[in-house]
């Protein structure tokens, strides 16, 4: 669906179902470069079964008008924004690899709003390859081919998609591609680069979380995530064996199953 | 720092598949069976709703199909790929994912004689009109182009002529119009030529051939590039609108780069059924294990067979793009750096009663509708793949009665010329041994 916020139009999928005001509000947040069809193995699940949801694309992202925000502090500036344009007070949020610095800092600063977290593939801070992150600022396309040679792992790279026909790896290049890639990934991995605030912001929280990490994680690595989960008190953590940064899809039904538990017992429809 | 992503060759054995999640096995399970087992009502209600990915019932997808899928998609550098029972079946699936009644196609007047009879006779009965245009006339496709234009078709090098579209310059026109470029690649495999480089949207495949490549098995796919933007402008409303099929899903707006496969297999799979089966799966992929290897020797046996033809007193024209004559032969050094493909148009001196006479006398060229196989075949296309035309429509394809078509195989060169030179001197003394 479309909707304003601060005067900008936003697209967020609405996992295939009507948005309900009257059911519980579950915000997806999307990694660098990335757009709400990353979670497309998730949302269609908590759609049809008792949630709203919105899977968003950030500003300048995929179907959302405007320009890429510049740093994570105003991404969760922004979640905030969503959730009053949306009509609700409060919200579940699921983050992957920046999703996650998104989530953190969002949770943070707005406790009474945020009720739990799940961080996929997440880490408290996420400092870019110098080389990486200048490929991206001058939208050459290698940056696109090395980010999801890092990002995948045995699955993505030899493949086995869990839908059928399905190829990771192009699939994945094709949504970074969508837009310029200075204009978004460019603009995230600066983002990254820049946000120190990770560890600060999660020994704030006091609220259930969730890390969904992968052994084979070689963007956030899984000793990182678990650094992360430590500074956030009474943090459940689950690890995903021989699975890469993208356990969304590479791993879309372990990664929803343990979600599933998560959200249903924490963040319970009432 | 470079990407360290497996490469073609690498891919072509084992893109699409994990033996760990198999039971070690090493070989791609054949997966003969209809149907899958649903968890709980929770899990079969998923499935349907594409909350999460799997296998239903063989006719929407099949765990072995599924991994040549993922394989060819991988080859071609697309996002997604569905196969289907046979090449026709593929370019019948991806014009109905695109079109509705009333729509219209711009294509190459060069195709395969089952892809031109679709067009011109069959797709009509379902309300999709089809332009031909001849497939050097680059600026005659934009001319073609009309409000209810879907898709320019075309195969890149066309049967049986061998003239070349300029695909670059043609998805330019496509592009330009808001729609996109489909290009049937059976000639080149990806190993020669990957279309999406050069511009094309929708990939369609005869697997039956080069990638099969052994005359066994039929079968057809349809990849997808990913770039095309179905939500630019109105022209496609059941990739773009919601879709009561599914509770109000826009393909566009939940599967972006993956839309259009989604869509022919949520949709064509489920309500035309042109699946593949799973043993003919397998088969193609034993067949595109070896696809590089394969594809070399079919295009060196190529050449030097253009080398023969063209110094042979029996023959009167030959085309083929590696030739420096072919009015193509520049533009092919560019999309087909690798070789021009094993596929070879001659002209035999004496007409139909002298082609029908090297027809009937060659030995071990065999004589049959297919091409790409590991063997030699000869087909005399007036009288059997493009007989259904009058003769205004065999010029307007580029054919005419005295051209023989070859699809090179990968026996030695020697013998299939030894083979030839039979043919020829049949041909001389047609009358006597035509009928032979």
């Amino acid at each position: 669906m479309k909707f304003k916020v601060n005067n900008e139009e936003v697209f967020a999928s609405t996992g295939g179902r009507p948005f309900d005001k009257n059911k519980p509000l579950i915000i997806f947040i999307h990694g660098s470069g990335l757009t709400h069809m990353c979670w497309v193995l998730q949302t269609r699940y908590f759609a049809f079964h008792g949630y709203s949801v919105l899977a968003l694309d950030l500003p300048g992202h995929g179907l959302s008008e405007g320009k890429s925000l510049t740093s994570i502090e105003d991404m969760a500036d922004w979640i905030n924004d969503v959730i009053d344009a949306v009509g609700f007070h409060q919200a579940s949020l699921v983050g992957h690899s920046q999703g996650c610095l998104v989530a953190v800092e969002c949770a943070s600063r707005y406790p009474n709003k945020i009720k739990t977290l799940s961080l996929m593939g997440g880490a408290g801070a996420i400092p870019m390859n110098p080389e990486l992150l200048a490929l991206a600022e001058n939208s050459d396309p290698k940056a696109v081919d090395l980010m999801m040679d890092f990002a995948h792992g045995p699955s993505g790279h030899f493949g086995g998609h869990p839908v059928p026909g399905l190829y990771h790896l192009n699939t994945g290049s094709m949504l970074v591609q969508s837009k310029e890639i200075k204009d978004t990934l460019g603009v995230d991995f600066r983002a990254c680069q820049n946000y120190t605030n990770g560890f600060e912001a999660a020994k704030k929280l006091d609220l259930p979380t969730l890390s969904i990490l992968a052994d084979k994680d070689r963007m956030c690595r899984l000793k990182d995530g678990k650094k992360l989960a430590d500074h956030i008190n009474g943090s459940e953590v689950h690890v995903i064996k021989n699975c890469g940064h993208m356990m969304l899809l590479e791993e879309a039904d372990q990664t929803l199953a343990i979600l599933k538990k998560f959200i249903l017992e924490k963040y319970p429809i009432i | 720092m470079d990407p360290k992503t497996y490469k073609f060759d690498t891919l072509s054995l084992h893109a699409g598949y994990q033996p760990d999640k198999n039971a070690g096995s090493r070989q791609v399970p054949i997966y003969q069976t209809t149907s899958y087992l649903f968890d709980d009502v929770d899990h079969a209600a998923a499935l349907f709703n594409l909350e999460r990915g799997g296998h239903i019932y063989s006719r929407i997808s099949n765990p072995t199909v599924g991994v040549l899928e993922e394989r060819v998609a991988a080859l071609e550098g697309g996002t997604a790929a569905i196969a289907t029972s046979s090449g026709m079946a593929a370019i019948f699936l991806a014009i109905m994912t695109l079109c509705e009644s009333g729509d219209h196609i711009v294509a190459s007047s060069q195709v395969y004689g089952g892809t031109a009879n679709l067009l011109r006779l069959t797709l009509p009965k379902f309300g999709i009109n089809t332009t031909f245009v001849k497939p050097r006339d680059t600026q005659g496709f934009q001319k073609a182009i009309q409000k209810n234009t879907k898709c320019i078709f075309g195969e890149l090098l066309g049967n049986p002529g061998n003239e070349l579209m300029n695909m670059p310059e043609v998805a330019d026109i496509a592009h330009n119009a808001g729609i996109p470029l489909m290009i049937d690649s059976t000639y080149q495999t990806p190993y020669l030529c990957k279309p999406f480089d050069f511009g094309a949207d929708i990939v369609v495949h005869s697997l039956t051939k080069w990638m099969a490549g052994h005359g066994s098995s039929m079968a057809g796919i349809i990849v997808e590039g990913g770039k095309f933007n179905w939500m630019q402008n109105d022209k496609f409303p059941s990739l773009t609108k919601e879709y009561e099929g599914y509770h109000g899903l826009s393909f566009a707006e939940e599967f972006g780069p993956v839309a259009f496969t989604m869509k022919a297999r949520a949709e064509g799979m489920r309500d035309f059924g042109p699946c593949l089966s799973p043993q003919n799966a397998w088969n193609v992929m034993q067949g595109i294990e070896t696809l590089s290897v394969r594809m070399e020797k079919h295009c060196a046996n190529a050449e030097k067979m253009v080398e023969y033809l063209l110094a042979h007193e029996s023959v009167a024209w030959v085309s083929h793009p590696s030739a420096p004559d072919h009015p193509d032969y520049e533009l092919a050094k560019k999309i087909l750096p690798k070789g021009k493909g094993s596929m070879i148009a001659f002209g035999i001196k004496g007409g139909k009663e002298a082609g029908t006479a090297f027809i009937n006398n060659v030995k071990l060229a065999s004589h049959l509708a297919n091409v790409g196989d590991t063997r030699t075949l000869v087909i005399h296309p007036a009288s059997a793949t493009h007989s259904q035309m009058d003769e205004a429509t065999l010029k307007f394809a580029g054919l005419s009665q005295d051209m023989i078509r070859l699809s090179v195989g990968i026996e030695d060169i020697e013998d299939i010329k030894n083979d030839f030179e039979d043919g020829f001197r049949a041909a001389k003394k047609p009358k006597l041994v035509a009928n032979k």
